[in-house]
């Protein structure tokens, strides 16, 4: 009897110690996690202030001092560049280490390590399309240049050294929750953030979308609706701007430029087959803003530079905010964690900014291997060598598994039989510029310390993917935009790279690249700004071809550049209310459209009053307002039924653009289109714009919404106090989203305006992840993310900014000269010397 | 009584030094060590074990969680929803019984193991 009591008492111990070390499923190890001497208790962050601490620190060269101010944001100051960027990378890992390495995880296809098989398609994907071979190509050409080299590897030390001075207690709780530990953070890790980056804004390409629709509906139908170019557009380089060069001129991989002319030929599908494999698209478009004015419309009379990339709203933040101090630069800005210096930023003398270029930059094509082994593809006749790269997988929890992916001449042949819809077994290989050479770090690095208009030209030298809107200002009065990235030169006549290629007639190979100093730039324009909102970059005079299918859009734009060419006087107020501004063009132009065309008869008496109010509607999606909620149900239902045709999965075709969407509900009175396929009735236009609109009240019945007062009719764009509780605010419900997924630790229900195509481009989940103003005239900076400096949930400082945001409201950034102090904006400082 | 005493503070005190270093169940080899070396009736053994690291799970967590106004542990309790029902208060419950429950087994398995001999 002694025994057995003690048999199962010991059991009982040793279970209940195995169990609670132990991950079940998708929970934590339970003791583990909440015993309060190592799990997430200790992540619980005291709100007392925190104090000053000097210590010292192996691998720093001289003193370092980091100043936080009251939201955390730290200014490093440095003796030299080393120890700027070394101190760059500890104070980063300190506040956003899970962040910076389940995103570099996740571009090196590993998250399948961390949480199993469920992981595991997305892992494939992610080395399947190169980013890993791209990364170690980018990393070896970093290697070529010494400062680059140098100061990317002091960068790593000091991201090591804050991980190695953990124990397993400091640990983000993101690593207790999922139970692993952080890694040593290798120079390759800088590279796959940089492409990271890359892929999540090189993904506007349309090739197996076109392929589809032309093989389906034919060439006349399809440039209809997607044509090139818009001819109402605003380019970002003003319509009737000259070139001083022609398309013959060619630069080869190293840049040299030599002449040619192009063949002509006429556009042949490689077949007829219809495709279904096919990279993910976002469902909406990642864009964003920059503009700047220039002293002859400010009223200071010095240049005014603003900028907000839109991209998937996230906590942590994208962005984290940093003041970099050493004798040689002294910039502030937004940085990307993970990679050193800062991207979006300004010193004393030059301010920056981007916006995705969106140029298509990844071109499909077709390969014919000779036999099942796949150690031959056919090229112009003959039988090429593949190369075969078999990536590595340890899925947690399953062990290794292996993935040969099969390298072309064009790049990875990222959909074969062992990957994507198996029915269609298509070889698709992929050319992608990110996985040609180039050295992103250092056109930021030169930005960063740029003085005026000849460093920021030579700083873009360097860039090549993706392709992006480089916003420019100077202290000294000059503006600029330049579009810049490496760009494949493309036969018009073929429209090549537009639809899925020929890889065995090695027709369509990229050759060729367009010089830098031909990529659309324009500099001190004489209607006194410049600006980019993901619009087509040229009209059609630029001397080269680029297919136009894509992320440009045609509204943010237009509104951007009537408010500036119609104001004077500009200052940072108005700049503000810019950035804001919630008029949605596109409901302007659109609903006018579909009022006229919807039967008003046979309305009921609920219908009869959203109409009334969608007619007095001021076209601002504020929050408060009730018109913008109808419309959106009504645009978007109708985008439902009119394009149905391209809503099978199986076959994926783009939907065309929002803007041609109106043009052909406006101009086209009778196209198959108009039918929806789904019933057997042949609709007419009118007839799908009233199922449409029936809709509203059905959609409002399943989201449980109904009104309670009538809307604001005014354009301010927040009113807490008056707060309906279902407006258009309060419907979008924008979430911004923990990297994990993890409810709890998100921001949801954020209350403010905005859509899609609205210069404030927020909706559910994606919107302005960073705003800045910088203005010359009064040295003020504004800035502010949705987020905060912490990535610690357990932080009062992890989404402390995210209502200030909401609101429209900014920080003035704290840009100390060397030797200012932060003043009682000063929260606490660290003092770094070098160990002896 | 008084063995019960020197158990709970022996405990409290070393297992909260040993925690300091080692993995959270070190504080299950000590209660164990306890419950061998001081003689007590099995249930008072598994009592103090229990009751001392509850107390000191449950109140080093509250501790933590006060200086954060429990930011977090709200967070985190809204994350184990199915645990706490969304209750911080559950959180520091489970933190406590937890950690009880390995100490007083352990306590519990080193009396047992003690009473062989006699």
């Amino acid at each position: 009897m002694k025994y057995l009591k003690l048999l199962v008492a010991a059991l009982l111990t040793l279970g209940i110690v195995y169990i609670g070390n132990s991950k079940l499923g998708p929970v934590p190890p339970l003791a583990k996690f909440l015993n309060p001497f190592t799990g997430f208790w200790q992540n619980a962050e005291s709100n007392a202030k925190p104090n000053d601490v000097q210590s010292n620190l192996d691998g720093l060269k001289e003193d370092v001092q980091v100043y936080f101010d009251d939201r955390l944001v730290p200014h490093v100051f440095a003796k030299n560049d080393e120890d700027l960027f070394f101190m760059q990378g500890y104070i980063t890992a300190k506040f956003r280490l899970w962040q910076m390495e389940i995103q570099t995880m996740s571009a090196a296809g590993r998250i399948s390590e961390i949480v199993g098989e469920k992981a595991l398609d997305n892992d494939r994907l992610n080395r399947r399309i190169g980013m890993g071979y791209g990364a170690e190509k980018a990393e070896e050409f970093i290697r070529k240049d010494a400062t680059s080299s140098k100061l990317i590897d002091a960068y790593c030390k000091g991201v090591n050294a804050y991980i190695g001075s953990l124990s397993a207690k400091d640990y983000p709780i993101e690593y207790k929750l999922l139970n692993y530990a952080p890694e040593e953070w290798k120079p390759i890790k800088v590279a796959l953030l940089l492409k990271n980056m890359a892929n999540m804004l090189s993904v506007f390409e349309y090739d197996i979308e076109n392929h589809n629709f032309v093989a389906k509906y034919g060439m006349e139908e399809f440039r209809k609706l997607y044509p090139d170019f818009i001819e109402e557009e605003d380019p970002i380089i003003p319509k009737g701007t000259q070139w001083n060069f022609t398309g013959n001129q060619h630069a080869d991989m190293n840049g040299v430029i030599t002449d040619s002319t192009g063949t002509l030929s006429s556009i042949s599908l490689p077949s007829s087959t219809l495709i279904s494999s096919i990279i993910p698209k976002p469902d909406e478009i990642e864009g964003s803003n920059n503009w700047a004015v220039s002293g002859s419309k400010t009223k200071s009379g010095k240049p005014i530079l603003c900028n907000d990339p839109h991209l998937h709203l996230s906590l942590p933040s994208i962005w984290y905010e940093m003041q970099l101090v050493s004798p040689d630069v002294n910039v502030y800005g937004a940085t990307l964690p993970g990679s050193p210096a800062v991207i979006i930023g300004f010193n004393d003398s030059i301010s920056w900014g981007v916006t995705n270029g969106g140029r298509d930059v990844r071109d499909w094509y077709q390969i014919k291997f000779k036999d099942a082994s796949r150690d031959e593809y056919e090229y112009k006749g003959q039988w090429l060598k593949s190369e075969k790269r078999v990536e590595k997988y340890e899925v947690r929890g399953k062990g290794e598994i292996l993935d040969t992916v099969v390298y072309t001449k064009y790049g990875p042949v990222v959909y074969d039989q062992n990957f994507g819809e198996a029915e269609s077994r298509n070889n698709l290989a992929m050319s992608w510029t990110a996985h040609l050479p180039s050295n992103e770090f250092k056109t930021f690095y030169l930005l960063n310390r740029g003085k005026n208009y000849g460093d920021y030209i030579k700083a873009l030298s360097y860039y090549a993917c993706p392709a992006q809107n480089f916003v420019f200002a100077a202290a000294s009065g000059d503006i600029a935009i330049k579009e810049q990235g490496r760009f494949p030169i493309r036969d018009k006549a073929t429209e090549q790279g537009k639809y899925l290629s020929d890889g065995s007639s090695g027709k369509d190979d990229w050759t060729d690249f367009i010089p830098y100093a031909n990529n659309p730039t324009i500099e001190n324009p004489t209607r006194g700004f410049v600006s980019s909102a993901n619009q087509h970059p040229t009209d059609t005079t630029y001397p080269y071809y680029y297919p136009g299918v894509g992320v440009y859009e045609n509204y943010r734009n237009r509104m951007i550049n009537h408010l500036l060419s119609e104001n004077n006087g500009i200052d940072a107020d108005f700049m503000k209310q810019m950035q804001n501004n919630n008029y949605n063009l596109n409901a302007a132009e659109a609903l006018p459209v579909l009022l006229s065309l919807l039967d008003k008869s046979n309305l009921s008496k609920e219908e009869q009053h959203f109409l009334q109010l969608l007619s007095k509607w001021n076209y601002y999606n504020n929050p408060q307002e009730i018109a913008p909620v109808y419309y959106e149900i009504w645009w978007n239902e109708l985008r439902k039924l009119l394009w149905d045709e391209m809503a099978d999965k199986k076959t994926p075709m783009k939907q065309p653009s929002f803007y041609e969407t109106v043009k052909f509900l406006a101009n086209d009175s009778t196209s198959p289109f108009y039918d929806n396929r789904q019933t057997d009735a042949k609709e007419t236009r009118a007839d799908i714009v009233a199922m449409s609109f029936h809709r509203i009240k059905d959609t409002l019945a399943a989201k449980e919404f109904t009104e309670v007062s009538e809307p604001y009719e005014t354009d301010e764009t927040y009113k807490k106090d008056d707060l309906n509780p279902r407006d258009w605010g309060t419907y979008k419900d924008t979430k911004i989203e923990h990297l994990a997924r993890l409810d709890a630790f998100s921001s949801k229900h954020v209350y403010n305006g905005g859509n899609l195509g609205v210069i404030n481009a927020t909706n559910a989940t994606h919107g302005p992840s960073w705003r800045m103003i910088v203005d010359f005239g009064t040295l003020k900076r504004y800035v502010v993310y949705p987020g905060g400096e912490s990535g610690n949930p357990g932080s009062k400082f992890y989404d402390n900014m995210v209502d200030t945001w909401a609101k429209g409201e900014y920080y003035v950034a704290e840009y100390l000269k060397k030797g200012e102090d932060l003043g009682n904006k000063k929260l606490f400082e660290l003092n770094f010397k070098p160990s002896k | 009584m008084k063995n019960f005493f020197i158990s709970f503070l022996l405990i409290l005190v070393f297992s909260y030094v040993l925690q300091l270093f080692l993995p959270w169940w070190s504080m299950v080899i000590l209660t164990f060590i306890v419950g061998y070396s001081i003689e007590q009736k099995s249930y008072l053994a598994f009592f103090t074990g229990f009751i001392a690291v509850f107390i000191l799970w449950a109140g080093y967590a509250y501790f933590l969680s006060s200086a954060n106004d429990h930011l977090l542990a709200g967070k985190v309790a809204e994350l184990m929803k199915a645990l706490t029902g969304g209750k911080t208060s559950m959180l520091f419950l489970i933190t406590g019984l937890l950690g009880g429950v390995a100490g007083g087994l352990g306590c519990l398995t080193g009396s047992l193991t003690a009473k062989l001999r006699t």
